[in-house]
């Protein structure tokens, strides 16, 4: 099942410059497993050295953070659109 | 990689920072990516610092708005609506150093990504001093960036 995944600017120099991408999958995680699976240089800027999603990286479903969803475990649908969403923080 | 801003662009940021000073300030910068890499800089998206509530986000680790802030991803949303609009996207951020040097701490770098313009304005004493500007390389490293700075307004 494919789910259009909007890119977000500093990262699509990893996805040959497509702004949004048709991906496979039934969830979220799946989602962004296809996802780093094809661009595997995006995945150090995605996950941390941990294995997780870096703590400012927020994905929507839609208008819907997944955080106030099932996380990585929500289920999408084909007329679903995906964002990668950055908070930005920083400081001294 | 270059940003193009312009005086006005500039003299804004620089008083946000002493506007909040001894706190940080943050925003985002909207403009355009130039086929050649260059950016340029149209118009400065002050956001209020919410670091207090960092936590929600994974992100808090006990320090105040002296030494962090956060844009949240529905700041960041509503700034990237306001590009859309005008045509532009989010090119970068920008944020204070109060009483700290104008250079990304780790912190910065591990909340970074590629491409984005990342700002920051020293504020000592509560007046605006040096500005710099960086972008992250592949390897996660911070590069300085050339600011190019014109008089148009």
């Amino acid at each position: 099942m494919a789910v259009k995944v909007l890119i977000p600017a500093p990262l699509r120099r990893y996805t040959g410059d497509q702004e949004s991408l048709e991906l496979e999958g039934g969830s979220v995680g799946e989602i962004l497993d296809d996802l780093t699976g094809r661009y595997s240089e995006l995945k150090k800027h995605l996950y941390g050295e941990d294995g997780k999603l870096r703590n400012f990286v927020n994905v929507y479903v839609n208008d819907e953070d997944i955080r106030h969803l099932q996380q990585q475990g929500t289920a999408v649908q084909p007329t679903d659109v995906i964002s990668i969403v950055p908070s930005i923080a920083g400081g001294l | 990689m270059t940003l193009t801003v312009n005086e006005a662009q500039l003299g804004a940021i620089r008083a946000h920072g002493e506007r909040t000073y001894p706190r940080e300030c943050c925003g985002l910068l909207l403009g355009r990516f130039e086929p050649d890499g260059e950016k340029i800089l149209c118009s400065v998206y002050p956001v209020e610092n919410t670091w207090e509530g960092a936590g929600e986000f994974g992100l808090g680790d006990g320090e105040g708005e002296e030494r962090r802030f956060l844009i949240t991803p529905d700041d960041y949303r509503s700034g990237e609506r306001a590009a859309r609009s005008q045509g532009w996207e989010v090119i970068g951020t920008y944020h204070s150093h109060p009483d700290h040097p104008a250079r990304p701490s780790e912190f910065d770098r591990g909340n970074a990504w590629p491409v984005y313009s990342y700002l920051i304005v020293s504020v000592q004493n509560g007046q605006a001093a040096d500005l710099t500007s960086w972008t992250l390389d592949d390897e996660r490293q911070f590069q300085l960036e050339t600011v190019h700075q014109t008089t148009e307004v």
